[in-house]
């Protein structure tokens, strides 16, 4: 059994007056301790939506969230609101995108780390306060012991980073789900993030829901990789063969629309043609048959499933073909 | 050539420090302010009230309430002293030096003011953190009740509240004008609580297994301050205003002793405007610079905690 077992998770928004809107359908996906699990997609596709699903962090107005998230054997979706609350911080953890806007802008970084060390794992205050400080260390920040009495605004975006990453670790969760944790950083902090995400899965045995738009860090970070269209997954792959042969026209496209340094002079970029507007409902055929280029007539009217296809799964009717896709190889 | 390269370093690090230290929100919005002439303008007004007010009775040049001149006041043929030595603002009808009332009444301006403000924004916060931190039909009953509040101008307002009290005195001015404050204050940390509510920071907290009363706490409260604080500032100089309006309209502290601006002005106004309409004019002026001074304030504080402006 698997440290977590998404099952057919669906997230429905019902506001009133509005027809009900899908947002996360059919997604099952497992994670293992010491894992990265990529759920890759572009914006409105459903990715944080689904983490929000399993961390239970949507609002219970509007949304009806049904299927299953097993962590451990427990189903997060039926515990009671008090052992959910429990459970966040200390198994689960949770990294955002907005670094600034996920700190608390009047209390200091200090209080913020050792707040949940006091609420998880019953510290007073003083050695809380002590533990921040390796915490802070573990994750890079130089000068710890001064960082603790700072706001957050007088730290630079990647420390912040830094700082989320360690209140999020900070009770050791056998979780962590990160949501975009390097698209409001540049690049070169990117990296560092990642390389630090990277090292702390591995020396922990966390498992990590990595969740971006980003394929390079995908390419970097993730073992197995979810791509997400309108919603469902619609490509699942070991991160080697979802690089080397994309089976889905969708995560061709993707990846045929990345710049690389071993392209021809004067070679285009191939954009997906259309945006998420054109998607038509996935009960009358596939979503993303208006923009596909390999799109047929059935594509318009039965809906796809997802089956088998190479040791990962795939939902599509008319895939793409490893010699065509060979040009949009490796990054 | 190694010795300067270190002596240059010294400073720069020294400021690099300093920049980074205590730079707390209110710091920053505070330096923000002292760069402000309307703020500078409006804190040295309120400054000077506010010594004025704590500091009157040393200040008084005479007893506030001896009756030094009253022999040579004869209401019925309209004769009051006018300014003379001694006397620099003249006296009153009760021959009482009218400056030591004017700065004794300072210290009861800021007292209605103060006290009227504080209650308001007590009883005003609960009901709106109240509303924000539970939402649902906790929040739908309280606001209807402050829309029934809003409903009735304020000044209305106060003069039903007043009204409500057998006998009227400086204690139901105070209760009265707080009332006029408490649906405000309740409306905008009610407000403000719900935009901390769908923040990401609450967000991450809550991610985080954070209590919900921790989160409330530490985390919304605080951060819905800023524009109760302002609003308090602003309040004052309203409270100011509606005080004398009260005393203005005789449902204030009948005591004709005591030294208050609005009851000074109130009893110049309608007993002697005639003869002398100075002793009006004194009281109207001090009340609308002290105004002037708390709005100023509060406008330019407002505007420094306005995050948009934050650089």
């Amino acid at each position: 059994m698997a440290l977590l077992e998404v099952r057919d998770l669906k997230v429905v928004f019902q506001r009133r007056g509005e027809k009900p809107f899908t947002a996360v359908d059919e997604v099952s996906f497992d994670v293992e301790p010491g894992q990265t699990v990529g759920l890759v997609g572009e914006s409105g596709c459903g990715k944080s939506v689904t983490s929000l699903a399993i961390m239970r962090l949507l609002a219970k107005r509007g949304n009806k969230v049904s299927g299953s998230v097993s962590f451990e054997g427990a189903d997060l979706l039926r515990l009671p609101d008090k052992e959910m609350r429990d459970r966040r911080g200390r198994d689960l953890g949770m990294v955002f995108q907005d670094p600034l806007s996920s700190l608390n802008p009047v209390i200091p970084i200090g209080l913020q780390i050792t707040e949940v060390l006091e609420r998880h794992r019953g510290m007073s205050r003083k050695v809380a306060s002590k533990e921040a400080i390796e915490l802070l260390d573990k994750v890079g920040i130089p000068d710890p012991s001064r960082r603790l009495s700072e706001y957050p605004h007088q730290l630079s975006g990647g420390m912040r980073q830094r700082a989320l990453i360690a209140i999020a670790l900070a009770c050791r969760p056998r979780l962590l789900i990160a949501d975009e944790p390097t698209t409001a950083l540049d690049v070169t902090i990117q990296a560092q993030i990642l390389a630090l995400l990277r090292e702390l899965v591995q020396d922990t045995g966390t498992a990590l829901i990595m969740i971006t738009h980003d394929l390079g860090v995908v390419a970097g970070l993730c073992d197995e990789v979810n791509v997400l269209y309108g919603g469902k997954i619609v490509e699942r792959a070991e991160r080697h063969a979802l690089f080397a042969e994309p089976r889905h026209p969708y995560t061709h496209g993707l990846l045929a629309s990345i710049p690389r340094l071993d392209a021809g002079r004067g070679e285009k970029l191939v954009p997906i043609k259309g945006s998420v507007a054109d998607n038509i409902p996935w009960d009358g055929g596939c979503a993303f048959a208006p923009r596909c280029p390999n799109a047929l007539g059935v594509c318009r009217e039965v809906s796809p499933r997802l089956t088998p296809d190479r040791g990962g799964l795939l939902r599509c009717h008319n895939p793409v073909v490893p010699a065509v896709a060979a040009r949009g190889g490796a990054r | 050539m190694n010795t300067l390269l270190n002596k240059k370093k010294e400073p720069i690090d020294k400021l690099a420090a300093s920049s980074a230290k205590g730079h707390s929100l209110g710091g920053e919005a505070l330096r923000r302010m002292l760069r402000s002439p309307v703020a500078i303008i409006g804190a040295v007004i309120t400054g000077l009230f506010l010594l004025v007010a704590i500091f009157a009775p040393l200040l008084a040049p005479k007893d506030p309430y001896e009756r030094y001149l009253q022999s040579e006041v004869i209401l019925g043929q309209g004769i009051i002293p006018g300014a003379q030595a001694g006397f620099p603002l003249g006296v009153d009808d009760f021959g009482r030096d009218y400056l030591s009332r004017l700065l004794v009444g300072a210290q009861n301006t800021l007292l209605v003011g103060v006290l009227a403000t504080v209650i308001g924004v007590v009883v005003g916060m609960l009901i709106g953190g109240l509303a924000g931190a539970f939402g649902g039909w906790v929040d739908t009953v309280l606001m209807r009740l402050v829309d029934v509040m809003l409903s009735v101008p304020s000044l209305l307002l106060a003069i039903s509240v007043a009204a409500l009290f057998q006998k009227p005195s400086q204690w139901t001015v105070i209760v009265a004008v707080s009332m006029v404050g408490v649906p405000i204050f309740a409306r905008l940390l009610r407000g403000s609580m719900l935009v901390q509510r769908s923040s990401d920071h609450v967000l991450a907290a809550t991610s985080l297994g954070v209590k919900r009363g921790t989160i409330v706490l530490r985390h919304m409260l605080p951060n819905s301050l800023g524009p109760v604080i302002v609003q308090a500032t602003l309040t004052l100089a309203t409270a100011i205003l509606e005080a004398a309006a009260l005393s203005f309209l005789g449902l204030g502290d009948p005591d004709p002793n005591r030294a208050e601006w609005g009851i000074m002005l109130s009893r110049s106004a309608r007993q002697f405007l005639d003869i002398r309409p100075e002793l009006a004019y004194y009281p109207a002026i001090a009340i609308i610079i002290v105004a002037l001074g708390f709005t100023l304030l509060g406008e330019s504080l407002r505007e420094a905690l306005d995050p948009k402006n934050r650089r």
